[in-house]
């Protein structure tokens, strides 16, 4: 019983954290058809940037311990935003339309560049904030069975972006209307939808959901040199599971993802990795778009 | 001037050339000769890579076929005592046709970026592996002992020589032998399909098929530069397996372009080149000019350094153009 | 005569969309029948589902008296029916003539002559011979994406009939392209069809072409064959004028019944 509890909290828990990073993957690529090479970058960069202000608020002279949240979500706030814009004007503007496996090149070579703009701003040696995970104990769950309370904050916490995300585009009008871009591009165009204006913004809001995924884990772990590639697989995965361009099919994809590696971490530790990868081409040998991708149209 | 002809003198070209580099191997500084046994071992494995381009896929996981080559030497070197490098070079080539087999059966069902973030992921899959793998020396790997060739067992200098001259004679090998690969029937249904699956089908005849078999073509080239890898460099470890690994060869297959059997090999001596002197100068800007340098590439040199060289050749417009240039 | 292609009952749903209904063809060898309707009637869909692009819902095709039901495409061509495309199925970047002797290459085997080069001298020949036979030998060496819309129409069907196909299905030969090359383009194809005699079933929205090489019509409104016969019978009947044309036909542009 409380192997199963500790499972299923696992499971949830790193669920989360998977969905974090392959949310703004899946809405940039939804809206844009960029499957983004860069967004283990966006990770890296909110990792670091929360790291470094963490590690710098704790070492002065402490006011509200609690305000490090504010500053964990804050940074990952203005360090996506403004990378994801300067990058979406900069260079991807002039790409617009070109061919999917092109852009994941071109993605590919931002990745490279912004891997070493992270060592050159940061260095080589780990970064430390471990504080805003102290700081809420554990909590109890069961019988022997305790967790940090920091992580379970995370799964209250993903589940409110999530919401948010599902209110914002099925209960509002720009929601909506960013719904019938995904749906289909060359319409909402037709209608009159400026796309410049809406792929910045969409652009930004992917970076920042993974700079603040990144913002979010910096405390759990120590942050190198690194981090960010990992994550682009592990995201791809995912959301390749739920179905590309989906943020619904994203959670479920996550869930499906992190209770599968939950089990194995339990049951058979040496089959982590291929419980991931393993699920992402069970799932694609039976339905290649994914669990809720859109069939693809006739195209003769 | 007809196909045949034109083989012929492209083949009288490069034996001329590898005959040329092979005479330097008594020449050049060692240094030099290491540097072109590696890239030109490295240009095999950017040809899979290119195999895969012309046909309109890009593997962003050719690295996983890179590090079995090479751990198929390694391993079949340690644990299977064999000493010959032929019987090495045969041994890795084997394993990566066999996990190829296996793979290919899955991908390719996918194309575009399934198929890269599919290739990037398995070879992930196999870097983690290697990477738990104790017994394999984890992420430090292990050190290849000098093999023999067919008995003969060179010492010092020679070895060096003896290493680079067979790297020099089989990549000439696999250049003739895939230029002609490149302009058969095969080969050129390959752009078809990279043009257009639809009507390929409707020819009657199977895009997956013809893809599988290229993919193994192609894993069987890169798994080849991969155990001359680890032979000439004397060690193996997990980062051969490693995404960035793939990731510099699709640099190299773009940087070189994808018009020509020969391209890759441009591509690969240029980049290695390069690398060394960067390396030294700027270790860590070096994987930003890459960036820098893709992206200048596909704004403004879409079809790579061989469209530099081909444009003395060839009338404009009449060169098979590589998907990425209109694309 | 002796039935080519037939289809019983062949039907085809796209969610509560009916694209094909109860569809009971039957055509015979030699015969060179045309199909009518407006768009979305159904009539890319049955082309579709007879080549094997699109699986049907139910029903069953026969070709030769046996079912390709379940085939792919690529088997269906090799069992003797070929078809072109409403747009057309080109290889873009590759040159007209590339785009020939791959078709060639494609019907001989492939192996194993898939391992000799593509370009022969031989090949290269046949090839020529082909875009001769069309017309469209000016634009030999051109990359094909540059090439005018209305010889890319015909360099789409010469290359469905490079596996000299007993059965030719062409899926609107005259769309996009000019009122004045229509007629044309139309002469070279029946021409090259003729000579290999072969069997045609072809979509054309232009009723005066249809009539004018056509022994048969069919007429499709919402998935259904409403009418069909002679192109006078069909194109005199009173529902295919309301419901498809939309507007009377005069039968005297038909010029004498054949």
């Amino acid at each position: 019983m409380t192997s199963l509890l500790a499972i299923l909290f696992d499971g949830a828990i790193y669920a989360s954290w998977l969905f974090l990073v392959a949310a703004g993957l899946t809405i940039i690529y939804g809206v844009m058809r960029v499957l983004n090479m860069a967004h283990g970058s966006f990770y890296a960069i909110g990792a670091y940037s929360a790291a470094s202000l963490v590690g710098w608020y704790f070492s002065g002279n402490v006011g509200n311990p609690y305000l490090s949240y504010l500053l964990l979500i804050g940074c990952a706030v203005v360090a996506g935003s403004l990378i994801g814009v300067i990058i979406e004007r900069g260079l991807l503007r002039f790409l617009q339309g070109k061919d999917e496996i092109l852009m994941v090149i071109v993605t590919y070579a931002l990745l490279l560049i912004l891997e070493d703009v992270t060592k050159l701003v940061w260095g080589v040696d780990p970064y430390f904030a471990y504080q805003p995970y102290r700081l809420l104990g554990q909590t109890a769950v069961g019988v022997g069975l305790r967790f940090a309370t920091y992580d379970l904050a995370l799964i209250v916490v993903t589940a409110a972006i999530g919401l948010a995300a599902w209110f914002a585009l099925n209960r509002t009008n720009r929601g909506r209307l960013l719904r019938a871009v995904i749906h289909d591009r060359e319409i909402a165009v037709a209608m009159g939808v400026n796309v410049n204006v809406l792929f910045t913004v969409t652009f930004a809001i992917g970076a920042v959901l993974g700079a603040l995924a990144g913002a979010l884990t910096a405390p759990a772990i120590s942050v190198t040199p690194g981090i960010g590639v990992e994550v682009i697989v592990l995201a791809f995965a995912v959301v390749v599971v739920g179905g590309l361009g989906s943020i619904g099919g994203a959670a479920i994809g996550a869930v499906l993802v992190g209770l599968t590696r939950s089990v194995a971490v339990h049951m058979a530790p040496e089959m982590e990795l291929f419980v991931i990868y393993g699920v992402m081409f069970l799932v694609l040998a039976i339905r290649p778009q994914g669990l809720f991708g859109p069939v693809l149209a006739r195209r003769i | 001037m007809n196909i045949t002809n034109r083989l012929k003198s492209t083949e009288v070209t490069v034996s001329a050339l590898a005959a040329l580099l092979a005479a330097g191997a008594f020449l050049m500084p060692a240094w030099l000769s290491f540097l072109l046994t590696l890239a030109l071992a490295k240009a095999l494995v950017v040809l899979g890579v290119v195999l895969q381009m012309r046909a309109g896929l890009v593997s962003f996981g050719q690295a996983l076929f890179y590090c079995i080559g090479g751990y198929g030497v390694g391993l079949g070197a340690q644990s299977l005592g064999i000493a010959d490098a032929f019987a090495l070079l045969a041994l890795g080539t084997a394993a990566a046709v066999l996990l190829a087999l296996i793979c290919g059966f899955l991908l390719t069902r996918y194309r575009e970026i399934f198929f890269a973030m599919l290739t990037l992921a398995l070879s992930m899959i196999l870097y983690g592996v290697l990477v738990k793998s104790s017994a394999l020396g984890s992420t430090d790997g292990f050190n290849v002992a000098p093999p023999s060739f067919l008995g003969w067992v060179p010492e010092g200098d020679a070895r060096k020589q003896a290493v680079y001259l067979l790297t020099v004679v089989i990549a000439a090998a696999a250049v003739i032998g895939f230029n002609r690969y490149l302009k058969s029937g095969l080969g050129r249904v390959m752009e078809a399909i990279r043009e257009n699956e639809i009507r390929v089908d409707y020819l009657g005849l199977s895009p997956r098929r013809l893809l599988f078999a290229n993919y193994v073509f192609a894993a069987a080239i890169s798994a080849l530069g991969g155990g001359l890898t680890a032979i000439a460099s004397g060690h193996i470890d997990p980062d051969m397996a490693f995404w960035a690994t793939s990731g510099e060869f699709v640099f190299i297959a773009i940087l070189g372009g994808t018009g020509h059997v020969a391209a890759p090999f441009i591509g690969a001596i240029v980049f290695s080149v390069i690398r060394t002197f960067a390396i030294q100068e700027a270790p860590h800007t070096w994987q930003m000019a890459l960036g820098l340098v893709l992206i200048a590439l596909i704004l403004f040199l879409p079809k790579g350094l061989w469209s530099l060289v081909s444009r003395k050749h060839t009338k404009a417009g009449n060169t098979p153009a590589a998907k990425e240039a209109t694309a | 005569m002796s039935t080519i292609l037939e289809t019983r009952g062949l039907t085809r749903t796209f969610g509560a969309v009916v694209a094909a209904k109860d569809l009971n063809v039957r055509i015979d060898h030699g015969e060179i029948v045309g199909v009518i309707g407006s768009n979305g009637a159904g009539k890319t869909t049955f082309i579709n589902m007879v080549t094997g692009y699109l699986p049907p819902s139910g029903g069953d095709i026969l070709f030769d008296s046996r079912s390709v039901l379940g085939l792919a495409p690529r088997e269906i061509t090799r069992r003797g029916m070929a078809r072109s495309f409403q747009v057309a199925q080109l290889f873009p970047q590759l040159t007209v003539i590339e785009n020939a002797l791959i078709s060639l290459v494609a019907a001989e085997g492939p192996w194993p002559s898939f391992l000799r080069p593509l370009d022969t001298p031989e090949r290269r020949a046949h090839a020529e011979a082909i875009l001769e036979d069309f017309g469209v030998t000016p634009y030999r060496d051109a990359v094909t994406s540059t090439v005018p819309q209305g010889a890319r129409k015909l360099v789409d069907i010469a290359m469905a009939l490079v596996s000299n196909p007993r059965m030719l299905l062409l899926d609107e030969p005259t769309s996009g392209v000019s009122v004045e090359e229509k007629c044309p383009l139309m002469d070279t194809v029946m021409a090259v069809v003729r000579k290999h005699g072969v069997t045609v079933l072809f979509v054309e929205h232009d009723m005066e072409i249809v009539a004018r090489y056509v022994t048969r019509i069919m007429a499709f409104y919402s998935g259904e064959i409403i009418a069909d016969g002679s192109p006078r019978s069909v194109l005199g009947d009173a529902k295919v004028q309301e419901l498809v044309i939309g507007h009377h036909f005069d039968l005297d542009l038909l010029g004498e019944p054949a």
